[in-house]
């Protein structure tokens, strides 16, 4: 198990900065940052240079490369356009869409694993049917569209939460956000956990289980859901990246001052500091990512511990 | 089935929760007396002299007072500060502050409070955006150099004389200098700027009717009322919190839901609506912003004299009052010259200077763009940023127009930049092969400001590298002339260049727009389309 932790650890040096490298080129392929810096006017050339030098623009990118990373090992993501240092929008920005995926991912888990269960119980029934249709709706409709409805809906027409979240963005505030954000991923859930629960349902160790005379609730939970929730873990695994980073939609129809928020005013303001530090972050997040679901792989099925 | 009560139960568990945050609408953050209102983080930090977009500007004009202020309805430049700016020869000013004027902090605003500021802003050192607003004074060169390390640390032309008066000597005649006073880049700073400046922009200290209470960057301001500003403007409520919003459609639908009172941008999405959703708390006024279609003059078939009629043509096949009406809904007025609507008669604006190159008329517009040798490249291109500001949408349907007027679809194409940044980075690179997008928002409301910066050879935002010496000249000369009415109609005369050679087409004027709650009272743009925040009533 440690060599095989450590394998994994080793492999995601080269992904690390090969990402790294890729946003760096292709934020600094966009054109000049600090041409956009004056508004409709041109900056003077003598400003221009004087900000250049400042921001280290002035230097051939492979050498902003290397010292933006040499910078990175030692804490220093930079600064951003409006005086401000990186680390800081990260320390705003993270807490809040942390809260808001870990929300979207207990809906997830609850509500899709749930629904996966019921309707994977019951395959062919109505309620199977009606569930799967939901699900299909949910996956056709796109984010923007379920966000924008539920704003106008529960937030105008009938007043039960404010449609903007507040700088604070506490729990409470994100729960209609985080099941926007959730919404995509969690009808993949619930399909996956059915369909991987429809296929164990017919397996000779479910048979035996059962054949034991095993409560059917310890059946289920015990021997049925632990194998059926493989392909879910990798699911909702791999979805905790996607979701803090894709969370630019949602972040903007609420208002909600988090990761997306400051990405895409990086990307607007093409500020090469906000943009490479959170990026840079979320692939860090998305490699740990991976790795837990791998470990957590070997903790539900002891044969690839032992493989 | 032992699964279904855990799912009635995760169910039950989910509507409570959002029973438990059912308690939003209505009631508002903003508190006795103080109103909330749309903002947006500003670009830059919070610099009088470094502060050029208007976000940053809502907060200085709260915060400031300079030597003059602009009137939010006339637009006129009156005396603030200042209590005496006297001239002989438009070149030599000597400049009194009033007295009784002072920071928040309580430190005395005195001449030196001006002539600091001034000489911080100008320095090349200081990377201020604003640094060419000092390009008129003396000695701006050995502070601001346009190549190499700075030489002096304070502009030669500025002299403090007495605790209250100080000289400034330009480096040419321009006789509406005073009036350029009003601009933001031009406030006093108090001590606590140069001493600690890390503190201070992290909470900026002014002399204006509000003061900053809590500033967290990047979502939330907080300014409350200053109970002893001196001025006589001061705050007719208790505060305001100005509140980051990513997207304009939730500031509207804030507002709607009664979370917000004032969003000073409706998105064009909702103008459909505004007036029914609102019930008459909108508020479309003329702002200084007025948008053309520039060309590339170092672009050798741009610069011919057929040139100038195909120019002429295309402005003609443009079917300005169609497109303000549908695609603008009324937040546009089309242009019928280059200055814009609040300048006023008497500022210099002149309704129908365009004439008819201004109107609509195809079969001329054809006709002429033929006799001109057809389009350049036998295409027109025109280029915009397609990130912000729904530029697309416009631009289409003035290729629309023009493929309309030639009887010929393929005529004219947008070409979008994917970010502002580059759309700029082409420019000022001299990249552009046709039209380009290009919108002005005044500095100040001169006629000065809509003609100088812009065709003036070499001027600072002449995009188009557009020359010519008669213009030049008028230009000088209204500069020199002390008598103002004299000056805009020099001004004016130059205007008459412009159109005479159709150095940049004019599309249409550009109103601020604004919704506010049933909770507010005389609410009003300015001509910046900035919210005159300290007079509006709350309750």
């Amino acid at each position: 198990m440690g060599r095989y932790v450590l394998r994994r650890l080793l492999q995601m040096i080269p992904v690390f900065v090969g990402a790294t490298l890729l946003i760096f080129l292709m934020v600094n392929v966009m054109g000049d940052p600090v041409a956009g810096l004056c508004g409709e006017r041109a900056c003077d050339p003598a400003t221009t240079a004087q900000l250049e030098k400042e921001f280290g623009l002035d230097k051939p990118v492979w050498q902003q490369y290397l010292t933006y990373m040499g910078n990175v090992f030692t804490g220093n993501f930079g600064t951003a356009f409006n005086g401000q240092p990186v680390t800081e929008l990260m320390a705003s920005a993270f807490p809040v869409t942390v809260r808001l995926t870990v929300v979207a991912v207990l809906f997830e888990i609850v509500i899709g694993i749930t629904l996966g269960v019921l309707t994977g119980m019951r395959r062919g029934r109505p309620v199977d049917t009606s569930i799967l249709v939901l699900t299909l709706v949910v996956i056709s409709v796109p984010t923007f569209v379920t966000g924008l409805l539920l704003q106008l809906l529960l937030g105008v027409q009938w007043g039960w939460i404010k449609p903007s979240v507040s700088p604070q963005a506490a729990f409470g505030e994100l729960i209609v956000p985080g099941l926007v954000l959730a919404s995509v991923s969690l009808a993949y859930v619930t399909r996956l956990t059915r369909t991987s629960l429809a296929e164990n349902r017919r397996a000779d160790y479910v048979r035996t289980a059962v054949a034991k005379g095993l409560p059917r609730h310890r059946v289920v939970t015990r021997h049925l859901l632990r194998n059926s929730l493989i392909p879910v873990v990798t699911f909702i695994g791999a979805d905790i990246g996607a979701l803090m980073g894709g969370a630019i939609v949602t972040e903007r129809i609420f208002n909600i001052h988090g990761v997306g928020y400051q990405l895409y005013q990086g990307i607007l303001r093409q500020n090469t500091q906000t943009v490479v530090g959170f990026v840079t972050v979320l692939v860090l997040v998305f490699l740990v990512a991976n790795l837990l679901v791998d470990l957590l792989y070997a903790v539900l099925d002891p044969r690839i511990r032992y493989a | 089935m032992h699964a279904a009560p855990h799912a009635r139960w995760a169910a039950a568990a989910a509507a409570l929760a959002l029973a438990a945050t059912a308690c939003g609408g209505g009631a508002s953050a903003g508190g006795a007396g103080v109103l909330t209102s749309s903002w947006g983080d500003p670009q830059n930090p919070l610099e009088p002299s470094n502060t050029n977009e208007v976000q940053g500007g809502k907060v200085l004009d709260m915060i400031f007072r300079g030597l003059k202020r602009y009137n939010p309805r006339t637009a006129k430049a009156e005396n603030m500060l200042a209590e005496r700016i006297d001239t002989t020869d438009s070149r030599n000013y000597t400049i009194t502050v009033k007295d009784g004027w002072r920071f928040s902090n309580g430190e005395p605003v005195t001449a030196k409070s001006f002539v600091d500021a001034w000489n911080y802003g100008a320095g090349l050192r200081n990377n201020q955006k604003n640094a060419y607003f000092f390009g008129y004074i003396e000695g701006y060169d050995k502070v601001h150099p346009d190549s190499g390390p700075q030489t002096a640390d304070t502009l030669s032309g500025l002299k403090v004389t007495g605790p209250r008066t100080f000289t400034v000597r330009l480096n040419q005649k321009f006789s509406s200098f005073p009036d350029t006073l009003g601009y933001v880049a031009f406030a006093p700073l108090p001590r606590t700027f140069f001493t600690d400046h890390a503190a201070w922009v992290s909470r900026p200290v002014g002399n204006g009717p509000y003061l900053i209470d809590s500033y967290t960057k990047g979502s939330a301001m907080s300014l409350k009322k200053w109970d002893a500003y001196p001025g006589p403007d001061r705050a007719r409520n208790e505060g305001v919190t100005l509140l980051v919003y990513t997207d304009s459609n939730t500031a509207y639908t804030d507002v709607l839901a009664g979370n917000l009172d004032l969003v000073d941008d409706v998105p064009a999405t909702q103008l459909k609506n505004v007036g029914t959703d609102l019930d008459g708390r909108y508020i479309n006024t003329p702002a200084g912003i007025l948008q053309t279609l520039a060309f590339p003059y170092y672009d050798p078939r741009w610069n011919t004299a057929g040139a100038r009629k195909v120019r002429t043509g295309l402005s003609m096949a443009i079917d300005r009052a169609q497109i303000t009406k549908t695609l603008f809904r009324g937040t546009r007025t089309p242009a019928t010259d280059w200055t814009s609507p609040v300048l006023g008669k008497e500022g210099g604006f002149q309704a129908g200077l365009c004439g008819h190159a201004c109107e609509h008329d195809p079969a001329q517009a054809k006709k002429l763009i033929q006799e001109g040798g057809g389009l350049p490249g036998g295409g027109l291109k025109i280029t915009y940023n397609a990130d912000t500001g729904s530029h697309k949408q416009w631009v289409d349907a003035v290729c629309n127009s023009i493929n309309n007027a030639l009887g010929d679809d393929k005529a004219c194409v947008g070409n979008p930049v994917g970010t502002f940044a580059d759309f700029r980075n082409q420019i000022s690179q001299h990249r552009m092969s046709g039209p380009f997008r290009a919108g002005w928002q005044m500095d100040y409301p001169l006629i000065q400001n809509f003609l100088q910066p812009l065709y003036y050879t070499n001027a600072s935002s002449n995009d188009g590298k557009w020359s010519d010496k008669r213009f030049d000249g008028l230009i000088d000369r209204a500069n020199a002339e002390t008598d103002s009415a004299t000056a805009i109609g020099l001004f004016q005369q130059a205007e008459g260049v412009v159109r005479d050679n159709m150095a940049a087409i004019p599309l249409w004027y550009q109103n601020g727009s604004a919704g506010y709650s049933a909770r507010l009272s005389h609410v009003a743009l300015n001509p910046f389309s900035v919210p005159v925040y300290n007079e509006i009533k709350v309750g």
